[in-house]
């Protein structure tokens, strides 16, 4: 398995159809402790990826995930357009032209995505953000990819576990930004939606390599 | 749910069509992206006033876009920030060269697009200053919170503001301007029932028939705390101690009071609610010199309000007596 573009194309493909499937499962979370639009937003804005991946399809994995960022900062919206904008737009430009995609660059593009989410939302590990779910996966994946003989399949499941394990994880935390820290206390017992989303793109990323 | 809406995802459109509409002689209205700008946009030599938000607050922040108040208005999906892609072209048909102001309300989503849009029109050689409004006095703790959100408040520092852009003011004049605005300004508010997003299609949260919800944004989120039903002047109490407690309202204060409703609530009850609180200000020895009441920004249907107050100066007094023509506030034109 390589991770070249037509992995990056599957990946985004994989990627709407969790958004559009989970919709309604992320609305409920967001309605619990935000303003119940984030599967909405995240469904739309995959569908326009799709649109914008079959108009001009890319050449190299980077240009398929600059393309998503472009068009997810500019038909979703809310906090989560940017968020996910400058994470793959960060992940885009730390790939370059590559054709393909190796271990090591793929755990260095994740970093560099949640390194893009920290510095637009300014949230911090613990705040019950999305970023509770990159940072465990990011750590995963330089962790698998650090391993001598380590495959591209290995690095991406243990990246999509993490980061599902970190979603997870939110559901005690209480809320220090977003909507539901307004909340304070009372957003503990829920799961961060952007976290639940996020875990939902990197486990697509393992199912277009599969 | 019952609504008076075709497609839950055709509803900012049809709305804002509609508006266009119904209101030719004094807005213009641009589809995809989706922006409304005053008609005779740019006025020459006038400094450009942008705000924008999600949909759902009507007649924030559309109805607001005319002669002395907003030139563009940039409306997101329901409750959700509008884009970069919008912002920006919105930002370039209002600029006559002056610069344009930004007036945000503080949230997450909103303060990081039209961040990118600032960016990018200052790429494009136009000057830029944001206005942040943050008068939510239900956040407490700011530290551990994405901030005070922007509420009431920011109908006032459009308003304002844009008088004084009308009057010539130059871009770092009319940005100050807001900005003393926001800092005089302080809001709270309390839901009596939750609002239901068309495509989320049941109540953002669940609220028992004879329980409240104080310290609500305007977006369908919880607020602080909820508490038992009270009566209007018991809610108004509530609702008034923490605003005037934190802008320090002290004898011989000229404020604007300013009773919002949430979209729910009949004007008859929010009349009650300006009635107490003219008393609650009385008895501080505060003077209510000018007076709003009634939906201005909104949480879909949500029933229930929420109490600004604005500390008035001369010039802040003079600037809101000014002429403003838009669809839901006109007078002097």
């Amino acid at each position: 398995m390589v991770l070249d573009v037509n992995w990056a194309v599957k990946w985004l493909t994989l990627s709407a159809q969790a958004m559009a499937e989970h919709r309604v499962e992320l609305i409920e979370l967001d309605r619990a402790i935000g303003d119940s639009d984030h599967g909405e937003n995240m469904d739309r804005g995959f569908q326009a990826v799709l649109d914008k991946l079959a108009e001009a399809p890319p050449q190299t994995p980077g240009a398929a995930l600059k393309l998503t960022a472009m068009t997810l900062m500019s038909k979703v919206g809310g906090a989560a357009g940017p968020l996910y904008g400058t994470a793959f737009l960060r992940a885009a430009t730390s790939l370059g032209d590559s054709a393909e995609i190796e271990p090591e660059a793929w755990a260095t593009a994740l970093a560099a995505a949640r390194d893009g989410i920290v510095a637009r939302g300014k949230a911090e590990s613990g705040d019950k953000t999305m970023v509770d779910a990159w940072t465990p996966a990011v750590e995963a994946a330089r962790k698998a990819a650090a391993a001598g003989d380590a495959d591209v399949l290995t690095v991406l499941v243990a990246a999509a576990e993490a980061a599902e394990a970190g979603a997870v994880a939110t559901d005690p935390m209480v809320a220090r930004k977003g909507r539901a820290s307004y909340l304070g206390e009372r957003s503990a017992g829920h799961r961060d939606p952007g976290a639940a989303s996020s875990a939902l793109i990197l486990r697509a990323a393992v199912g277009a390599a599969a | 749910m019952k609504k008076l809406i075709n497609d839950p995802r055709a509803v900012v459109d049809e709305s804002v069509e509609g508006f266009g509409l119904a209101h030719p002689h004094l807005v213009t209205v641009s589809a995809d992206p989706t922006y409304i700008t005053r008609k005779d946009a740019p006025v020459s030599g006038k400094v450009g006033l942008v705000s924008g938000g999600g949909s759902g607050h009507e007649p924030l922040h559309a109805g607001f876009v005319g002669q002395g108040m907003l030139d563009a208005a940039v409306p997101g999906a329901v409750f959700t920030s509008p884009t970069p892609d919008q912002i920006l072209p919105a930002t370039l048909a209002v600029n006559s060269g002056a610069g344009v102001v930004h007036i945000v309300k503080n949230y997450t989503g909103d303060v990081l697009n039209f961040e990118t849009a600032a960016e990018l029109a200052e790429a494009e050689g136009v000057s830029v200053r944001t206005v942040l409004v943050n008068d939510d006095v239900a956040v407490e703790d700011s530290l551990y919170t994405a901030g005070r959100r922007g509420v009431g408040g920011t109908v006032l520092v459009e308003k304002i503001a844009g008088a004084a852009a009308e009057r010539g003011d130059d871009l770092e004049a009319v940005a100050a301007v807001g900005e003393r605005v926001n800092a005089n300004v302080r809001t709270m508010g309390v839901a009596l029932s939750a609002c239901t997003v068309p495509h989320a299609g049941s109540p953002s949260f669940d609220l028992a028939e004879d329980e409240i919800e104080i310290g609500i944004g305007i977006h369908g989120e919880p607020g602080r705390h909820r508490i038992p039903m009270e009566n209007a002047d018991g809610i108004t109490d509530r609702l008034l101690e923490p605003v005037l407690a934190d802008l320090g309202i002290a004898s011989g204060d000229k404020v604007l009071l300013f009773v919002n409703g949430m979209g729910g609530t009949p004007l008859s009850e929010l009349y009650i609610v300006y009635r107490r609180a003219v008393q609650v200000l009385a008895g501080r020895g505060a003077t209510v010199e000018r007076s709003l009441v009634g939906n201005y920004i909104t949480a879909l249907e949500m029933q229930g309000c929420s109490i600004s107050v604005l500390r008035l100066d001369d010039e802040l007094t003079e600037l809101w007596d000014a002429p403003v023509h838009t669809a839901a506030l006109r007078w002097g034109v």
